[in-house]
């Protein structure tokens, strides 16, 4: 009974509950694969193996998570000032237009060109934030409503973009990709390990996105918890009228907290032209989700920038093993996105577990 | 002491536990409520009276204990057994749909239908008339509740309970918000009901109410029963005494320190506010606050005080007039441009308005103060210092528990929370501090504790405006007590020259004797 006790106690902090959801989460996902005619061992060993086994791997993790930390961060900062920055997606696309548009024409040494790419990303990524911002804070229109309408303006300039005459790659639905000038992968920095066993990371994009991402993070986290800036931002985020009374802007914090996060969720794209190939834009028949994962990729981490390093890793660890599961096992495509969604579940009901078990501890004390 | 076990009793109850996680709030609780009788809970915030309430209304489950109606054993599992048994609540913030009319709200859950569902609405009015006429409980059913007042919002509460039939009365700090005259009408209504051996239970910490309206009073300290006391035989004294668990007095010292009021620090004249419908709210009013005096605005609830503090801290427009403080315009600006100006406010609904429940105690104690240097440099904060201000804020005005500073705001009791407010608007030393309904729902020592702090304030030369809507608090601490009504100010007195009875009545609307809370 004391070790109930203890448990209750401890599943009422948030990692601990986290870790726990996250396990649920797993198990109930292998059991509906066991209940399809899956091995739970099997897919276990494959999930293990996609991820684990070599170098590349790990390498290939970390690259696919770098957008969804970044985008993840990007709504977990507009969170916590009360807004659903669903628009990241418009954001990122918005940001990929831009870095290779500015990647194509602007001819400058490679230190100079990186940094006009990366600039010009994230400043348009910030204006179609911006814009939600403006829109909401001075007519009272939805951030989800325009940030949703946002998202699709953003994928059809991004196909009349890649038409274009002076961008589009002929025979091609890509775009051309940025000047070399631009790519900010780190094969030659890493070259050392030519000759050793971690050989094999050279073969993939190795980047430095993710050092972007770290760094975003402790800024985002500092911006929030240790400026005043971000006690308004989170005094708007708990409570919007107290902090009109207590003398707070609340307009125009709205619209820097969405140029912020546009224009992180711009970085994320530029990031990525920048440092994965083909570096180039394609024409998009459908989103590729980098702006909608950091939806669920900011909700396991609480909204929490820092966080967000982590539960980033953790989706691209699943979304990337499940490909390995795809071709390994032979798994429908869908059995992953199934299972990031009973997660992602699991993690949004985490609260009510501790009070599940006080109940038993409760009943079978009456029982005695 | 304990009675046994019969259908003399409306409500025994026994051994009653309760926990919330490892908090226990009631102790073994044992009370014994007779028919046909008023029977007063009184105790301290949180001392576990509205829990035992809660108990027996159904709304939480006790974790041991019995509960018995007229002598037999009932399971309340949820309040719709508790409404099968006859019981009725009537919460202190009151569970009632804004934009529905009373008479919607009164019928609601418990909608008499004719064939395929059709509400039939004329047997309900009629029945809901028989019952508001038979207590003299006046609403107007066709009005909505947000049109209406706070009294009228209560007795439709009343109403629906009595509509579903209740023969148990529990009514949960049932005054807080009436005005003198609305606290008799209650009371009569109440013992109108006691007399058809029905019964009432009304669970308080004002005393002085107590004498007036109930037969016997459990007093409930730290979640066991300390006593249970006739009424008549009883001092108020004595009632307080066993309440808090030590002696003190109850009156707040009023002298001062200087003879004179000072300059004059805020001045408004001839000003109208709007309400969010568009609808003066505030008409013509014009007063001046002095440094070194409280001015008291004593009225109703809705009679125009929230637009009027609203529209000096520029939270809402002003439509013509003007807001002086200290000789400057600062109506129509902004927020920040008050607070620069010097007024400081504790607002009535501090859960709402006062504080960020979700921010530590350290971020909320400098809510109204961060933009000052020693807080945030180039727009950095400056942890240390917020932390060592939160920390002698805490200790100065013995907020509790000791050394919160980085506990969640949301864990601190209600006292407490308030004095977070109290001790940071006054420690952001301003000339016009605007205090609304700063005791509401303090317990006693609590409030006295407020009232001490705002009388020392006054004695410092800061010029304080009072709002509530408790006559009592306005009397016991203005030097200036005026009376609004429909936003206008109706009269002004001065401390030695006033009566309760006039004020009293100037409040419902110059002695008018028709329901007032319509066009309030």
């Amino acid at each position: 009974m004391v070790e109930l006790k203890i448990i209750v106690k401890t599943l009422k902090k948030p990692f601990p509950s986290l870790m726990f959801s996250i396990l649920l989460g797993f198990s109930v996902s292998i059991l509906i694969l066991a209940l399809t005619g899956y091995s739970p061992f099997e897919v276990i060993k494959s999930l293990l193996n996609g991820v684990f086994s070599k170098p590349k791997y790990i390498s290939n993790v970390i690259i696919k998570s770098t957008p969804i930390i970044l985008t993840g961060i990007s709504v977990a900062l507009a969170f916590k000032a009360g807004l659903f920055n669903i628009g990241a997606e418009g954001q990122f696309i918005a940001g990929s237009i831009a870095s290779v548009a500015a990647g194509i024409l602007f001819d400058l040494p490679a230190f100079f060109q990186i940094l006009v790419v990366l600039f010009f990303g994230a400043l348009f990524g910030a204006l179609f934030g911006c814009l939600v911002g403006f829109l909401k804070s001075k007519f009272g229109i939805h951030e989800v409503i325009s940030g949703i309408m946002l998202n699709w303006i953003s994928l059809h300039i991004c196909n009349f973009f890649v038409s274009l005459e002076m961008f589009h790659k002929p025979n091609s639905n890509n775009s051309f990709a940025i000047r070399e000038t631009g790519y900010t992968d780190l094969k030659k920095s890493f070259s050392f390990l030519k000759n050793s066993s971690f050989s094999d990371i050279l073969k993939t994009d190795i980047n430095i996105g993710f050092f972007f991402a770290v760094i975003l993070a402790i800024l985002v986290a500092f911006l929030l918890n240790k400026t005043k800036n971000g006690y308004e931002i989170r005094a708007i985020g708990f409570n919007s009228k107290a902090a009109k009374f207590a003398g707070i802007n609340i307009e125009k914090n709205i619209i820097s907290v969405m140029l912020i996060c546009g224009g992180i969720s711009g970085l994320a794209a530029s990031l990525t032209i920048t440092g994965v190939s083909p570096h180039c834009v394609s024409i998009l028949s459908g989103f590729e989700n980098n702006g909608f994962n950091g939806l669920p990729v900011s909700l396991i981490a609480y909204n929490s920038p820092i966080g967000c390093i982590f539960s980033g890793l953790f989706f691209g660890i699943l979304i990337y093993a499940g490909k390995s599961m795809q071709s390994e096992l032979s798994t429908p495509s869908e059995i992953i996105n199934i299972m990031i969604g009973i997660i992602v579940f699991f993690v949004s009901v985490a609260g009510i577990f501790p009070y599940l078990l006080e109940g038993i501890f409760k009943r079978r004390k009456k029982n005695e | 002491m304990l009675s046994r076990i019969s259908s003399k009793f409306a409500v025994q109850m026994r051994e009653i536990e309760k926990s919330f996680g490892f908090q226990k709030i009631l102790n073994s609780f044992n009370i014994d409520v007779e028919k046909g009788s008023i029977h007063a809970v009184l105790g301290e915030n949180g001392a576990g009276k509205t829990t035992l309430m809660n108990i027996l209304y159904g709304i939480c489950k006790a974790d041991s204990g019995k509960i018995f109606l007229n002598g037999k054993l009932v399971n309340i599992k949820n309040s719709r057994i508790a409404i099968k048994n006859k019981i009725g609540m009537v919460h202190q913030h009151f569970m009632l749909i804004e934009n529905f009319t009373v008479l919607e709200n009164i019928i609601l859950g418990n909608e008499i239908t004719k064939k395929f569902g059709i509400l039939d609405i004329k047997k309900a009015r009629y029945q809901i008339l028989e019952i508001s006429n038979k207590y003299k409980l006046n609403v107007d059913l066709d009005a909505k509740i947000e049109n209406i007042s706070v009294g009228m919002q209560q007795r439709v509460e009343i109403l629906k309970s009595l509509y579903r039939g209740a023969d148990i009365l529990i009514l949960d700090e049932p005054t807080a918000v009436l005005t003198p005259n609305e606290t008799i009408d209650l009371i009569s209504t109440a013992k109108e009901f006691a007399s058809e051996n029905k019964t009432v239970v009304i669970i308080t910490h004002k005393l002085n109410e107590i004498k007036s309206s109930s037969d016997v009073c459990t007093i409930i300290k730290a979640g066991k029963n300390i006593d249970t006391l006739n009424i008549r035989s009883t001092s108020q004294e004595e009632l307080a005494t066993k309440m808090v668990g030590r002696t003190f007095a109850l009156a707040v010292e009023k002298n001062r320190t200087k003879a004179e009021f000072g300059e004059t620090v805020l001045k408004i004249k001839n000003l109208n506010v709007e309400n969010k419908k568009g609808i003066l709210a505030v008409k013509n009013l014009s007063f001046k606050i002095r440094a070194g005096e409280i001015l008291g605005l004593a009225g109703v609830d809705g009679n125009g005080q929230k637009e009027l503090v609203e529209a000096i801290i520029c939270g809402i427009k002003s439509k013509s007039g003007s807001i002086e403080i200290c000789g400057k315009q600062i109506q129509n600006t902004s927020v920040q441009n008050v607070i620069k100006n010097g007024v400081s406010i504790v607002h009535e609904d501090r859960k709402k308005l006062g504080l960020i429940l979700d921010f530590t105690v350290a971020e909320n104690s400098i809510f109204s103060t961060y933009n000052l240097k020693l807080f945030s440099n180039k727009g950095i904060l400056n942890m240390k210092a917020i932390h060592s201000f939160a920390e002698k804020l805490i200790e100065n005005y013995n907020i509790k528990p000791q050394k919160c500073s980085e506990y969640l705001t949301k864990n601190l009791s209600g006292g407490n929370q308030q004095k977070i407010i109290i001790a940071r608007e006054i420690a952001s030393n301003p000339k016009l501090l605007i205090v609304v309904q700063p005791t509401r729902g303090l317990d006693i020592s609590a409030a006295l504790y407020v009232e001490k702090i705002l009388m020392k304030e006054r004695n410092k030369g800061k010029a304080i405006l009072l709002v509530s809507f408790e006559l009592d608090e306005i009397i016991k601490l203005s030097d200036t007590i005026t009376v609004i009504y429909n936003g206008s100010i109706i009269k002004a007195f001065t401390q030695n020259n006033f009566s309760k009875n006039e004020i009293g009545v100037l409040m419902a609307g110059g002695g008018r004797t028709e329901n007032y809370s319509k066009d309030a």
